[in-house]
């Protein structure tokens, strides 16, 4: 069946060109062997009945046309079993922690179905994660994507780390509300890539964790299938497995860069900024394979991490990436070089998902209006300070300072938290509370009239209010 | 006909090479846009090009595995719908597989390979007929009444392109809907199902020009930038800034009679909360279950790309359709961009020379096609009917200068500019007040004076003066501060807070906020309009502004949204703010 071919035509970056005159299967892997005895492994990326185009996962260093060329007639599989729970492969699904052979339960190709929308069920399950900016404003649920968007120099691993750490599900108890963390590095450093082992090992999340390892200096185009290694695995632990799986990919810039590499090679006509056209739909291939579904108790939730190239929102990259996922958690520089921790900007960060994860039952009654009202709160104060800039704080009413004030704090009382802490949703809600009550009741316009009640303190209104006096 | 009718023996062909979801084909004897199927598994598929012996079809099915050297069997048809009763309270992928078939079929995930009648051909609905033996009828007429759902009856019409006749015999009580209810003396059979090619725009007989608004309870809208039955309307806006939202309100709370709701390239649990939000909410009007009006057209972002482009028309031909029954149909499609990216994608894996962007030289020319399709219209059975098309757009970088905004805004007569500011500090609906545009306004405003009030159109230009000095005033408070400004200029400015915070944002989650009737909308600006005039005479009358502002009841004109007994509030709201600032001089 496994016909070999000698029958190399063109070898042209990350792409093989190979003669063929039997047909070979559209996405059908390949095996490369090289004169000297090297393996690689490829993918049929176009097939016609007279050649076929491979790019190959191991880059193409060392094939020449001497090679021999087989195809194993299935397209790529993911081996799956409950016991990768704990291990460490490689970017392309090989042990590399010197463990035991997988002995994989099932196989299945790591291209993956879409779920039927019809199948889906709708995700409302608050997790807490113990970030008051991501609880509190932007909630995460489970089966949501919701990426970190970040730029090169900040902390995005120690926020994702964070989460991964401390994320459960407040009203299941602790057993049940453990995650199983699925770890996809893209073309991330060796150092970054050790910080991340170095706190799955401390924090003993290893055991329940299967980390797939693409490295900076592994090859670009095996980025390509790490993420579809890690989904695919995922969804078995979800939902044959009934985990709650939190997937974080890092980074999506490089994986980007590698489809942008493919679609060089094989002289397409390029989209924006040279990225292929079928970026968006490519993009949405992987994002879309988070979710839960009806009558299964396992979920995939995930966390992507991109860095933006120049903080650039526009950039096509995050661009595409918002227009797919669930929202997105926006990193700060300004707020990173004052030393706030995480550093988390709530004002361009968004959860799509939160309206229907938040409220009575579920977190807390108080909790979309508080939220609301420090959104806006925080807004105006962020907007007068590019006033006071100009005008000084002097020439602003008495109103306009207390926002100002509301601002500041708001970054160092409820932002700052630290990557250590761990706060639980009601302290994160107390704490909007303590700063709402620098305003008078009446600014509170967002707030039902019986939340006022129940949680706003005067005294605090007015003791600042001396404050501000007594400067 | 003798040539279509050889141009019917079918013949097969063989698969030459697969790259993603175009595929070509040799021997293949196919017209343009032909539906094939490709393959051992029978993967569904268009023609889209014919080149010497070569033929390309674009796959509506993910093509992994396929080789060369396997078959590709032609229709000899176009892709079209199946339109008949059912297709209300339904779920279909691009190509009109019902999904919850198909989850049945194939569990949870979707595979491929599989078909799907897009109505059920099993079950049977009651016919009613409407003519009798020895009426004289023609294309497009009624012949009979089929209940759909508890909120629709289903006209069954005489297909069009029939002769029509002098009906021989009706059959009333229960049938599938490929049997005979009606037939003709000249032998034609007319059943409740019938096809239709869906990038043909069904015929009607004349264009007319809209005069009655779509109501969407939305108060920027209805009551600022309003859209016509028989009107078009984009939404820009990066995301984040609320088109899903915005869009989710119109299809929640328009009264169209019928709504289509295309999602289309856009995320899979969007569609799932509309799949099990919509059977649970009422329709405001009638009370009866909004998805008794509904037909979704679901093709999320990761499912095809080659049924991402068809869906639109999917959903446009049934619009039509049941626009030819004398409805007025809403279709929302949400996102237009990504019909524009699929074709973009298809134009560029047929190497075809890039227009604007990447984007097809033809993008302009196929936007123009789909929205023409909008309108209100004569049917050829004399009766009105009426489809709106509300198009949501995503420009990359929230760029408004892009080719599918650009062209999109050539058409489109109302334009609501989605605003990434405005949402970032959550107000909501996110539609920006000084970009937006509604060019129905003139033909509207006879039909809110007749129904509303008579001063509703300059009530309206008294919020839109109000929000322009806002705006104009904003730059010098930006360089000098609020506190510089005159008195009246300051007053003015707490006024526009009032028309943003009180008027023009509106909850849609909260469940009185969610829905504002014409008259409401009306008595809320009214209130902020009191408040104003009154304010302005104490003003004049020489009290502070801070005084003027800090008045109790100011503050409750920001309750009026969530209020539902608004009229006894509003009432007494007025009155309070009269009282209240006259006591000041």
């Amino acid at each position: 069946m496994q016909k070999e071919y000698k029958t190399i035509t063109e070898i042209s970056g990350p792409l093989v060109f190979a003669e063929v005159d039997e047909p070979v299967g559209y996405d059908e892997m390949v095996e490369i062997e090289t004169p000297n005895g090297e393996t690689r492994r490829g993918q049929v990326l176009e097939s016609t009945s007279e050649f076929v185009a491979i790019q190959v996962f191991e880059g193409t260093s060392g094939i020449d046309k001497q090679s021999s060329v087989r195809f194993l007639g299935e397209t790529l599989q993911m081996p799956l079993t409950e016991d990768l729970l704990g291990r460490v492969l490689s970017g392309s699904g090989e042990p590399i922690d010197g463990g035991p052979d997988i002995e994989p339960d099932e196989e299945r190709p790591i291209v993956g179905a879409a779920i039927n929308p019809t199948a889906r069920e709708y995700p409302e399950e608050f997790i807490q994660t113990g970030v008051s900016s991501i609880d509190g404003m932007n909630t995460l649920v489970r089966g949501q994507k919701l990426p970190i968007f970040s730029g090169s120099g900040l902390p995005h691993n120690d926020l994702a780390l964070q989460i991964a750490r401390q994320a459960t599900v407040p009203e299941e108890g602790d057993d049940a509300s453990e995650f199983a963390v699925i770890f996809g590095a893209m073309g991330i450093t060796q150092e970054e890539a050790n910080e991340f082992m170095d706190d799955f090992e401390r924090t003993g999340a290893l055991e329940r964790s299967i980390v797939f390892m693409n490295l900076a200096d592994d090859p670009a185009v095996e980025r390509t299938v790490t993420p579809r290694m890690a989904l695919t695995t995922a969804e078995y632990l979800a939902f044959e497995e009934d985990y709650h799986v939190l997937v974080i990919l890092t980074d999506m810039t490089n994986y980007c860069e590698a489809l942008r590499e493919i679609g060089a090679a094989r002289e397409e006509v390029p989209g924006r900024r040279g990225y292929p056209g079928y970026m968006y739909t490519d993009l949405a291939q992987l994002y879309e394979r988070a979710g839960r579904i009806e009558g299964r108790d396992g979920s995939v939730t995930q966390i992507p991490i991109l860095t933006m190239p120049g903080d650039d929102e526009t950039h096509p990259i995050p661009d595409l990436t918002g227009y797919i996922t669930e929202g997105q958690v926006m990193m700060d520089r300004d707020l990173h070089s004052q030393g706030y921790e995480p550093p988390v900007n709530v004002l361009p960060s968004l959860s799509r998902l939160m309206d229907d994860g938040i409220g009575e039952g579920l977190t807390r009654a108080d909790h979309a209006d508080v939220k609301d009202q420090l959104f806006a709160a925080y807004a105006e104060g962020e907007d007068l300070r590019d006033l006071v800039n100009i005008v000084g704080r002097e020439a602003l009413s008495e109103r306009d300072n207390k926002y100002l004030d509301f601002a500041d704090r708001f970054e160092t009382e409820f932002v700052d938290q630290g990557f250590d802490a761990n706060r639980d949703i009601d302290e994160t809600l107390d704490i909007a509370w303590e700063l709402l009550s620098m305003f008078p009741e009446t600014e509170l316009n967002r707030i039902d009239e019986e939340a006022i009640e129940q949680y706003y303190h005067e005294d605090a209104a007015e003791a600042d209010a001396e404050e501000v006096t007594a400067d | 006909m003798s040539q279509a009718q050889e141009t019917d023996t079918v013949e097969n062909g063989v698969i030459e090479s697969v790259s993603g979801p175009v595929v070509t084909a040799t021997d293949l004897a196919a017209r343009m846009n032909d539906v094939v199927y490709v393959g051992d598994e029978g993967l569904m598929g268009e023609v889209i090009e014919i080149e010497g012996n070569i033929t390309t079809v674009q796959v509506y099915e993910e093509t992994s595995d396929v080789s060369p050297g396997e078959p590709v069997e032609n229709t000899g048809e176009p892709l079209s719908v199946d339109l008949g009763p059912g297709m209300l309270d339904s779920i279909y992928d691009g190509v009109q597989r019902p999904l919850d078939v198909l989850e049945e079929q194939m569990g949870a995930f979707l595979d491929r390979g599989v078909d799907a009648p897009g109505i059920d051909l099993e079950k049977e609905w009651g016919f009613e007929p409407t003519v009798s033996a020895g009426d004289s009828v023609e294309a497009g007429d009624e012949v009979g009444v089929v209940e759909e759902t508890v909120q629709i009856d289903h006209k069954v019409l005489v297909p069009p392109g029939y002769d029509g006749g002098v009906v021989a015999e009706t059959h009333e009580g229960s049938f599938t809907v490929d049997e005979p209810v009606v037939v003709l003396e000249n032998g034609e059979e007319i059943a409740m199902r019938q096809e239709w090619p869906v990038r043909e725009p069904r015929p009607t007989q004349e264009k007319e020009t809209p005069t009655t608004p779509l109501i969407s309870g939305q108060r920027i809208l209805d009551g600022m930038f309003p859209i016509a039955k028989g009107g078009t309307a984009a939404i820009p806006g990066p995301f984040g800034s609320g088109k899903t939202v915005t869009q989710h309100q119109l299809a929640k709370w328009a009264d169209a009679d019928i709504v289509v709701y295309v999602g289309c390239g856009e995320r899979g649990n969007e569609m799932t909360e509309v799949i099990e939000d919509f059977p649970e909410l009422e329709d405001p009007v009638t009370g009866n279950p909004l998805m008794s009006r509904t037909c979704l057209i679901a093709n999320t972002s990761n499912m095809p790309v080659a049924a991402r482009e068809s869906c639109v028309y999917t959903g446009i031909t049934i619009a039509e359709y049941y626009r030819d029954m004398g409805y007025d149909v809403a279709l929302m499609a949400d996102s237009t961009s990504r019909w524009a990216e699929a074709m973009r994608e298809i134009s560029s894996r047929l190497e075809e020379m890039p227009g604007e962007e990447g984007y097809p030289a033809y993008l302009a020319a196929r936007l123009s096609e789909f929205y023409e399709r909008a309108g209100k219209f004569t049917n050829i059975n004399d009766t009105e009917g009426s489809i709106s098309v509300i198009g949501a757009v995503s420009p990359p970088g929230g760029d408004f200068s892009e080719p599918v905004t650009q062209n999109t805004l050539r058409i489109v007569k109302t334009f609501w500019a989605l605003d990434a500011d405005l949402a970032e500090r959550r107000h909501f609906p996110s539609i920006n007040w000084n970009e937006s545009y509604s060019l129905y306004q003139d033909q509207l405003d006879p039909w809110f004076r007749e129904h509303v009030a008579d001063d509703w159109p300059e009530q309206r230009q008294w919020a839109v003066d109000t929000l322009d000095e806002e705006s104009e005033l904003e730059e010098i408070v930006q360089l000098v501060g609020k506190d510089a400004l005159p008195d009246d200029q300051q007053l003015t400015l707490e006024v526009a807070r009032f028309l943003r915070e009180a008027y023009l944002q509106q909850n849609a989650f909260h469940d009185v906020a969610t829905f504002s009737e014409p008259e409401k909308t009306y008595r809320m600006l009214g209130a902020i309009k009191t408040f104003n005039d009154a304010a302005f005479d104490a003003l004049d009358a020489g009290v502070p502004v801070d005084e003027i502002t800090d008045i109790d009841a100011a503050p409750r004109l920001n309750r009026m949204d969530t209020t539902a007994e608004y009229d006894e509030f509003i009432d007494e709201l007025e009155a309070d703010i009269r009282s209240q600032l006259q006591e000041k001089y």
